[in-house]
């Protein structure tokens, strides 16, 4: 996976991944490094390597959480592949989480799983 | 405790909503949130707007506007009809949204522990770019709609309470009531802002809509008590009629002016008072139009300025009656000196009526003020609406020193008082009342002073007639009782002057 800047994100030229999602945090909380750590856990369990991931702190960029209308921390965005779906809360309910983004498994198999 | 010291020190800011700042005494608690709480239709959103649009035409106080429920775009569009150009405001940077209306994906679909971080960090973005001294959230119910009554969406709203405290901005915040009397809002949000609680109401009375504003509380401070209504108005929003707030500190003037008829003047001790206002009552046809003309008439030739409120008949057929008793509408509007305003009681509201003729005295200043009939007016509204509407009109007139004339019909032709009379009589300075008198197979016209504060007048019911000239006014009716109530009854003169005679004798018999 690669972590994009929002700025880079916004004058990209290269073609998009397969999935790329954003997510919406307020400051480096407990919150918020449990939302990431989730995210980062559901993807690569179930799409291996082939997502983006970019993540927006609101602190810092409230103008980009204007942008996309974001209310709630955290927020999960899933622009591609559309339909657009966004995810309220830490992520912690992965079933949900993954009921919600339609997110098809990686073809292969991804990596070993490191937990049980 | 410095909180103590806050609830004592709490500055008012005139927010500049017409009414307001007199009910509110002074206007919102500077620097606090404000909860503005009303059912659907209650006109929640247009106020908090025009909090805003106030601030920016008057004070150059720029404002940041939070919207859960209605797009940006509906906002500008609906606010255009009150002339609050929100888009050239947002390009001069005296006005920001923050968008948080619902988005077609937006879905609550929550997977763990959340807050509203992103919302306040856009506030206090907005805030900043456009250096805000106003906020608006508008409106709550909607965000508990989208995320569930949960305990942290009340713990998130009261963060962004105590954050909009903190950047030192006077906030409304609207919410949803169920019902027109009872709890203060649906999510009972007070809770969290219950410092400063505004209810709007939107009554169906009597088949009539009526708008009214009520301040619960502003904790610390005072503030008027009581439901105070208002209306929305084109180009303007929403105004309140301060009518009960308002002062009785009009100033008593002992100059007479005519009547228009020179024998009416002498019945009411010679003439009118110049800042009276006058009821004229009377069945139809008794001459109440009559006597409007000629009080009119009576204005334009001692070089008054003269305005007619009509609601019963149209110009052509004021003019035409006009010209009947050798009285010339027509020129004396040529000459600026009258002017004649005709209108139908159901065009408007009688809260719309009272700021149209308000706008339309203002503009013309006349010196007296005719309106036939009040009750025409009072067809179009409920008896406390009416009430309140006498009184802001006359309030407002003897207020600028300005005489004015009321006719009511009464619904019977003999005798009777109308519901105008009975609600009105005592805010009145002077009420004439004109009778039909039935003698031997005959309708004749009578005409008495029942009331002039201030002066003696004539007690007399006497008799008068209308022809080509108008009105003249004849002796009394010395052998007829009754008339008041209805009744004529004629009794001999031998009885009548041995009745006079009984109390030319002067004590009475028990001392």
């Amino acid at each position: 996976m690669t972590a994009a800047s929002p700025e880079a994100l916004a004058e990209r030229a290269v073609p998009l991944p397969k999935h790329l999602f954003k997510l919406y945090v307020t400051g480096q909380t407990p919150r918020s490094e449990r939302a990431i750590a989730n995210l980062r856990r559901i993807c690569r369990d179930a799409l291996g390597s082939d997502y983006e991931l970019v993540i927006i702190d609101v602190l810092e960029h409230p103008h980009l959480a204007e942008q996309d209308r974001v209310m709630v921390t955290p927020t999960l965005v899933k622009q591609v592949p559309p339909p657009p779906r966004r995810v309220l809360g830490d992520l912690s309910d992965t079933e949900r989480v993954l009921a919600e983004l339609h997110v098809e498994p990686a073809a292969a198999p991804g990596p070993a799983r490191e937990e049980p | 405790m410095s909180d103590r010291a806050n609830d004592n020190g709490i500055v008012r800011l005139p927010i500049g909503i017409p009414g307001f700042d007199l009910i509110a005494q002074g206007g919102l608690p500077r620097g606090r949130t404000t909860l503005v709480a009303g059912t659907a239709g209650s006109a929640k959103t247009v106020f908090a707007a025009q909090f805003l649009a106030e601030g920016i035409a008057s004070d150059d106080e720029h404002g940041v506007f939070v919207t859960f429920e209605e797009s940006p775009g509906d906002i500008r569009g609906n606010m255009l009809g009150f002339n609050w150009d929100i888009t050239q405001w947002e390009a001069e940077g005296k006005w920001a949204f923050v968008d948080a209306s619902p988005q077609p994906e937006d879905e609550a679909v929550v997977t763990g522990e959340y807050d509203l971080g992103a919302l306040m960090a856009r506030l206090e973005y907005a805030v900043r770019t456009v250096s805000a001294r106003r906020v608006v959230l508008d409106s709550l119910g909607a965000v508990f709609a989208r995320l569930g009554e949960s305990p942290i969406v009340r713990r998130e709203l009261f963060r962004i309470v105590s954050a909009l405290k903190k950047l030192g901005v006077t906030a409304v915040m609207t919410a949803e009531r169920t019902h027109e009397y009872g709890e203060i809002s649906r999510h009972t949000v007070e809770e969290f802002v219950a410092d400063n609680v505004v209810i709007l109401r939107n009554v169906l009375e009597d088949e009539k809509r009526r708008r009214t504003i009520e301040i619960l509380k502003f904790r610390g401070t005072a503030h008027q008590k009581g439901e105070f209504p208002f209306t929305i108005l084109p180009g303007v929003g929403i105004t309140i009629l301060p009518l009960s707030a308002m002062e009785l500190t009009q100033r008593s003037s002992d100059i007479r002016i005519t009547s228009g008829s020179p024998e009416l003047d002498e019945m009411c001790g010679g003439g009118f008072f110049r800042d009276s206002i006058i009821l004229v009552s009377g069945a139809t046809g008794t001459g109440k139009t009559l006597m409007v003309t000629q009080f009119m008439a009576g204005g334009f030739a001692a070089d008054e300025r003269c305005l007619l409120f009509a609601f019963e008949e149209s110009r052509e057929q004021l003019f035409r009656n006009g010209q009947g008793w050798g009285i010339d509408f027509q020129g004396m509007e040529h000459d600026d000196k009258l002017r004649v305003v005709c209108e139908y009681p159901e065009v408007a509201g009688l809260e719309d009526h009272l700021v149209r003729m308000k706008a339309i005295i203002e503009e013309f200043r006349p010196n007296r003020v005719a309106v036939d009939s009040l009750s025409a007016l009072e067809r179009v509204s409920t008896i406390k609406g009416f009430r309140e509407f006498v009184i802001g009109l006359t309030s407002f007139m003897k207020d600028q020193e300005m005489a004015g004339l009321f006719t009511s019909t009464t619904p019977t032709l003999m005798g009777g008082e109308s519901v105008t009379e009975a609600h009105i009589s005592s805010i009145t300075d002077s009420i004439i009342l004109l009778r039909y008198v039935e003698m031997f197979g005959e309708m004749r016209r009578g005409v008495t002073v029942l009331k002039m504060r201030g002066s003696k007048h004539d007690k007399d019911i006497r008799e008068f007639m209308i022809d080509g000239s108008g009105m003249h006014i004849a002796k009394p009716f010395r052998n007829v009782v009754g008339i008041l109530s209805g009744r004529p009854t004629h009794v001999g003169l031998g009885e009548v002057d041995r009745i006079s005679d009984l109390f030319a004798q002067g004590t009475s018999p028990e001392g």
